[in-house]
């Protein structure tokens, strides 16, 4: 039997640039930032004053009573799910032992978790939620996405912080893979924007305090940069085994070819400056999907807007891709989206996708001055057109912790 | 305080309606809260701290199970309150 391939046949996603797949490309493309100042009075506490708050509530889009019972990331996870669920055309009718999900998030239930204390000490254990552990847990966006399509082939949340989005494709495009599942609903969710988290981010100097121009603060490759901006929503794919996509005559986006996971080994929060788990990965992915780096001609950069991250990265994708980096567009997109922790491979999944389908490669805002050390070759401004005939692009991923995630996707 | 009859049934009315989001008009004496509203547990335990909130009552954890329907409850609570 030769290998089971994965296809995408679904997207949905809620993001500071819109409610929905479709609103969101097009802020994408025309290179507008999601990055707000805060309206909450607790900003004032923070050296940061700014995030990248969702386009649309979840309030508007859900009804009440199923909201209280859902934290903010399971919310997102459900919106996002629901559009791609519809998108691939509602297979309702898929035996549910091979119906799986694997939702990640990055920090889970924070804000629950935080606001139940609050309950805690105001109210006494009384007042605390019943829903508060099934609200927190991180795999509850992935649960409770599970309990609505009734999956039964296996329900999972990889956790690896900012690399957790991407994490959760590779392992739902491994489970169709290996013949645990023919249809599995995948992404990244994170709702973590409150005053701690944030709080604690600042205190590692990792985000931007750029609060006269918020628009203006996340800004990957530029000379300039001072760290990144918290962003929340999510990304949903619907991968599907190549064969029964066809036998129903699914919509198909592209394939899902191959993966690569490594680790740093090197420090908790910072990168390896030498990259060397990075290259790696890519070198796996590229590896498993059956690609060398002369078919790559897009990818979506983890590019977060650190000083340190974004060279470390930009180093190792040059020496990973070697001369074939002079054709790889490579997009930043947080500089619009902000970055989603958790959502931040789900979505840019979601972009690559979308870009294979449309050729075209999103740009990167902010930069105003280059900075010199970046060797790759940035889309800046405005979008790229990409190549016709067969291509393929990469999405990569890290997490504090020393996680490294590559996605290969190709054209079919 | 002593309460109505009818004075507790329009409170868990409310809260039914609130916290598990079933209409209100539908919600009557006879309604078995897990069969008929299909209040699951982790609701009927917001109920009962909102019905204790509300009414000012106490409602200890080994009487909720007897608690079947809403007229067990309305009579529950108007007699605690009297």
């Amino acid at each position: 039997m030769s290998a089971r391939r994965v296809v995408v046949t679904g997207l949905g996603a809620t993001t500071p640039l819109g409610a929905d797949v479709a609103s969101t490309w097009k802020a994408l493309l025309a290179g507008q930032s999601g990055v707000r100042t805060l309206t909450e009075e607790w900003r004032e506490q923070l050296p940061v004053h700014f995030a990248a708050r969702v386009a649309l509530e979840p309030a508007e889009q859900m009804e009440r009573v199923e909201m209280r019972r859902l934290d903010r990331s399971e919310q997102f996870a459900l919106v996002a799910s629901r559009e791609a669920w519809a998108d691939a055309g509602s297979p309702d009718e898929i035996d549910k032992e091979r119906l799986g999900v694997v939702i990640a998030s990055g920090i889970g239930g924070v804000i629950t978790l935080l606001d139940q204390f609050v309950n805690l000490n105001e109210k006494g254990a009384r007042g605390v939620s019943p829903h508060t552990v099934p609200m927190l847990m991180p795999n509850g966006p992935a649960a409770n996405v599970g309990l609505e399509l009734k999956a039964k082939a296996g329900v999972h949340t990889p956790v690896s912080a900012c690399a957790s989005g991407a994490e959760a494709i590779g392992y739902a495009f491994e489970m169709i893979r290996n013949n645990r599942a023919d249809i599995i609903v995948t992404g990244g969710v994170e709702a973590a924007i409150h005053q701690l988290p944030m709080a604690g981010f600042a205190a590692m100097k990792a985000l931007s305090t750029r609060n006269e121009a918020p628009q203006k603060a996340s800004r990957p490759y530029d000379l300039d940069r001072d760290g990144f901006v918290l962003g929340e929503g999510g990304g949903v794919l619907i991968l599907e085994e190549y064969e029964s996509a066809k036998a129903r005559g699914a919509k198909i986006y592209c394939e899902v070819a191959g993966q690569g996971l490594t680790s740093d080994g090197y420090h908790i929060a910072a990168p390896d400056p030498d990259g060397e788990g990075v290259q790696r990965a890519i070198k796996f992915a590229l590896t498993a999907a059956g690609l060398s780096t002369k078919d790559i001609v897009h990818l979506n950069a983890h590019a977060t807007s650190t000083p340190a991250g974004d060279i470390a990265e930009a180093n190792a994708l040059r020496k990973a891709l070697g001369a074939d980096a002079d054709h790889v567009a490579v997009s930043a997109t947080k500089s619009m989206t902000g970055h989603l922790l958790g959502g931040a491979g789900a979505i840019e999944s979601v972009f690559i996708v979308k870009a294979l389908q449309e050729r075209l490669a999103p740009p990167t805002i902010n930069i105003e001055n280059l900075d010199p050390a970046v060797t790759i070759d940035v889309v800046r401004d405005i979008p790229r057109q990409l190549p016709s005939g067969d291509i393929a692009a990469l999405n990569d991923s890290f997490g504090f912790g020393g996680h490294n995630v590559v996605l290969a996707f190709k054209s079919i | 305080m002593a309460l109505s009859q009818a004075d507790v049934l329009a409170g868990i009315k409310e809260i039914v309606e609130e916290v598990a989001g079933i209409p209100a008009a539908s919600i009557e004496l006879g309604k078995n809260f897990t069969d008929d509203l299909e209040v699951d547990s982790l609701s009927m335990v917001e109920v009962i701290v909102a019905c204790e909130e509300r009414f000012g009552v106490k409602i200890p954890d080994e009487k909720v199970t007897e608690l079947a329907t809403v007229g067990d409850a309305v009579n529950f609570i108007v007699n605690a309150a009297a």
